[in-house]
């Protein structure tokens, strides 16, 4: 399913040196400048000593732009795609707590059922209810199961990738120009 | 060869040039100051306040173009560098800073005089380092000389807890390096070079405003030689002073906040600016919604980043300034351009800002402009900030490039010191001049002693006003005059301080004595320092409040007479 990049979110990777303290400079970069962050994974990537992160970053396409570049400075940072206009597929998992009784285990196991989600810890006044897909479907899930109680929820937020052999950010589709005032600059190295 | 970590700071700074460190040792860097006396090639010169360290590799980096050095020790000696590497990194002046840390097995338990050392810097440094062996030092240094002084130069920080500088590995310098990550873009696109000779071909009414990446890539030739096939006038930036000769008849003096009433105005009508290795700093746009409303702009700089930062870019280019430049030279056509060279002369002749008003008072704007003469332009001027750097900025004519150090970015004031310091030891060939703030200098003036101790001839002007001047004409144009905070009513008598430090030193109280004072400092054979008690309440003019536009430029009081400098 590929995300639908609702109100100005747009979904960036980068590929990092794997060192101490890089999550901190990426991190304060982004506070530094003001940039409007709603989801930051980072994690392994298939070369050894090179993590990949994804961003969701909120804002037009000056401020991703500016991402990006800024990014760029950051020595340890190897390279920037914006991968929102490419074809992508976006998955974030999820694992949600949820007060069970005898009476309503079965109704709560029929919801997670419909959404094709794995119980994977049953107690007696609990299950955890694991789920993999795009933001709205573990909202839609997570919405079905307010009634019950949701004791914790942990999200993984959003890791996206291109569909096909071509790898991640190849694409490199030209980012489209919606923001009139954003400066007209030329696309990262 | 097996070397300590501390060896081997020695031995790569000696491999990569450097020649002369400044520093402040202490517990947690002492095995590295140690082995010193075994490298009799590098030189170390111990500040009285690692701050003027940091400030003194600046001004020895600026003056050099070569990598500065500074060291400190862990906790108070790595704070008191924050401001110079934070004045290091908006100005982009390579240094390479190494601070001692607590020994690796006490990081993170509060050990006595520990800090985060690269936590604090992170924001204010192109790149730092917490070293955790000794086997990866040789890299790390070579790395961060390289990170220093190529791409946009900036500073970098080498933390070392305390026994890695004991600890022993094998020590082979590497020659070259590869990084993965980190390769600045040097070369201009060459279509986008074409498309911005097309839009110089097509302008009636461009400029070029010329920044301190000119001077970093050293492409003054190349400017003047695109300023003279075009005929586009030259605006340079405060921290672009220098870059043209300033005799030329293209060179138009520096824009903005504190800039030229002209070249303001000459901005606002422009239709197409050609901006080099400059950053679009408020302090040039004010508001920048009506900056340059009529122009078209072709920006080069050597980092993306500030490519389309601050202002919409029509033909970007990023690329060294030298290697652009030469570029654009070539492709773009001679031409003719008599009427907006006529235009900006009226408006010059319209807005006068260059002169300065007809006074018996000892005016500091006077004393720039005979510091200048009598120096025939070709002095290092380093200054604070404030009033008198502006002064410095307007009246001082620079006819050699690179001879201008002044801290425009995050605006120090105390750097006169420091950096004086640092380029008078970089560059003995050459006269060096602090044009220096009653308040700034009392910031850093410690360092007297290192200067004396080390015999360093710099020359101090101090533009004594008795007051923060520049906040005295803030709160006067802007505060309804309510004078807050900004007046010394018991400055020291600076003549007997530069006395006790063993500093020669005269004060001047009228008009007639300037010129012979200098000629005084000049003269005498080692540091110098002139008191100048200059007009208190004299003004910078023009004067562009914070954020508005050229149209709310203040161009202060009619000038009357005094000749015209340009
Ligand atoms: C370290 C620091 N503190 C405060 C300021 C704010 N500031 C800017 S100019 C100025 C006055 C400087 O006074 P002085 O050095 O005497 O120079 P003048 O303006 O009188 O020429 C001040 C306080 C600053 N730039 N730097």
């Amino acid at each position: 399913m590929a995300v639908a990049q609702s109100n100005g979110s747009r979904t960036i990777t980068a590929l990092v040196h794997d060192r101490p303290g890089v999550l901190a400079r990426v991190a304060g970069l982004f506070r530094r400048r003001g940039f409007n962050i709603s989801n930051l994974v980072v994690g392994h990537s298939e070369s050894p000593g090179l993590s990949r992160m994804t961003f969701v970053v909120e804002g037009d396409n000056y401020v991703v732009e500016q991402v990006a570049k800024q990014l760029y400075k950051l020595i340890d940072v190897v390279r920037v795609n914006d991968i929102s206009a490419e074809n992508i597929v976006a998955r974030e998992l999820a694992l949600i707590k949820v007060a069970a009784t005898p009476q309503n285990r079965a109704a709560i196991l029929e919801t997670a059922a419909i959404f094709r989600a794995n119980v994977i810890d049953v107690s007696p006044g609990a299950l955890i209810i694991e789920t993999t897909g795009g933001e709205d479907k573990v909202d839609a899930l997570l919405q079905l199961l307010k009634p019950y109680g949701v004791r914790e929820i942990m999200r993984t937020g959003r890791v996206a990738m291109a569909r096909g052999a071509a790898a991640t950010g190849s694409g490199r589709a030209e980012p489209q120009r919606t923001d009139k005032s954003a400066p007209d600059t030329e696309v990262v190295p | 060869m097996r070397l300590t970590g501390g060896q081997m700071v020695c031995a790569a700074l000696l491999r990569e040039g450097v020649d002369i460190a400044f520093g402040l040792p202490g517990g947690a860097i002492l095995p590295l100051y140690q082995t010193l006396p075994e490298y009799p090639g590098l030189r170390h010169v111990l500040v009285r306040h690692e701050q003027n360290a940091g400030h003194a590799a600046d001004g020895y980096a600026r003056a050099t173009g070569k990598v500065g050095v500074c060291i400190a020790t862990s906790g108070p000696g790595a704070t008191n560098l924050v401001t110079p590497l934070a004045t290091a990194m908006m100005d982009s002046v390579p240094i390479v800073a190494i601070t001692g840390q607590v020994p690796r097995a006490a990081i993170g338990r509060d050990a006595f005089q520990e800090t985060d050392t690269t936590g604090i810097t992170l924001p204010i440094t192109k790149h730092n380092y917490l070293v955790m062996s000794a086997a990866e030092l040789p890299a790390t240094l070579k790395e961060a000389f390289h990170v220093a002084r190529t791409g946009r130069p900036g500073p970098v920080l080498i933390d070392l807890p305390r026994d890695v500088q004991t600890e022993r590995a094998e020590f082979d310098y590497p020659d070259d390096i590869r990084m993965r990550s980190y390769r600045p873009t040097l070369e201009g696109h060459a279509q986008m070079i074409k498309r911005a000779a097309r839009l110089i071909r097509d302008a009636e009414r461009p400029l070029i405003l010329a920044g301190h990446g000119v001077l970093i890539s050293g492409a003054m030739a190349e400017l003047r030689e695109l300023a003279e096939k075009a005929q586009i006038p030259v605006i340079t930036t405060l921290l672009g002073i220098s870059a043209v000769n300033e005799d030329h008849v293209l060179s138009l003096g520096m824009p903005g906040m504190h800039g030229w009433a002209h070249n303001n105005w000459a901005i606002d009508r422009a239709d197409l600016l050609v901006a080099v290795g400059m950053r679009f700093d408020d302090r040039v746009t004010g508001r920048i919604s009506s900056f340059a409303p009529n122009a078209k702009v072709v920006h080069i700089d050597i980092d993306p980043a500030e490519v389309g930062k601050n202002i919409r870019v029509t033909v970007p280019i990023v690329g060294d300034a030298k290697r652009v430049l030469h570029a654009l030279a070539r492709e773009v056509e001679p031409a003719v351009r008599t009427e907006w060279l006529q235009e900006i002369d009226r408006l010059r002749d319209e807005h006068p800002s260059y002169r300065i008003r007809e006074s018996d008072g000892l005016l500091p704007q006077y004393v720039v402009r005979e510091l200048s003469d009598a120096t025939e332009g070709n002095a290092i001027v380093v200054t604070g900030v404030g009033q008198h750097q502006m002064w410095a900025a307007q009246h001082y004519r620079f006819t050699e490039p690179g001879a201008w150090l002044t801290s425009g970015g995050l605006g120090t004031m105390g750097f006169e010191v420091g950096a004086a310091m640092g380029a008078a030891m970089g560059r003995p060939d050459k006269t060096v001049w602090s044009i220096a703030g009653d308040g700034g200098f009392q910031m850093t003036m410690a360092e007297l002693a290192t200067i004396v101790e080390n015999r360093v001839p710099v020359k101090f002007a101090i533009l004594n006003n008795n007051h923060l001047g520049l906040v005295r004409q803030l709160q006067d144009l802007f505060n309804d005059g309510v004078r807050v905070a900004s007046g010394y009513s018991g400055n020291p008598d600076f003549v007997k301080l530069a006395d006790a430090y063993g500093v020669w030193a005269t004060r001047v109280t009228e008009r007639g004595q300037v010129r012979q004072a200098i000629d005084d400092a000049m003269a005498h054979d080692g540091p110098a320092l002139i008191d100048f008690m200059v007009e208190p309440e004299e003004n910078v003019y023009p004067h562009v409040p914070a954020g508005e536009s050229v149209a709310e430029m203040l161009e202060g009081p009619a000038p009357e007479g005094e000749r015209a400098w340009r």
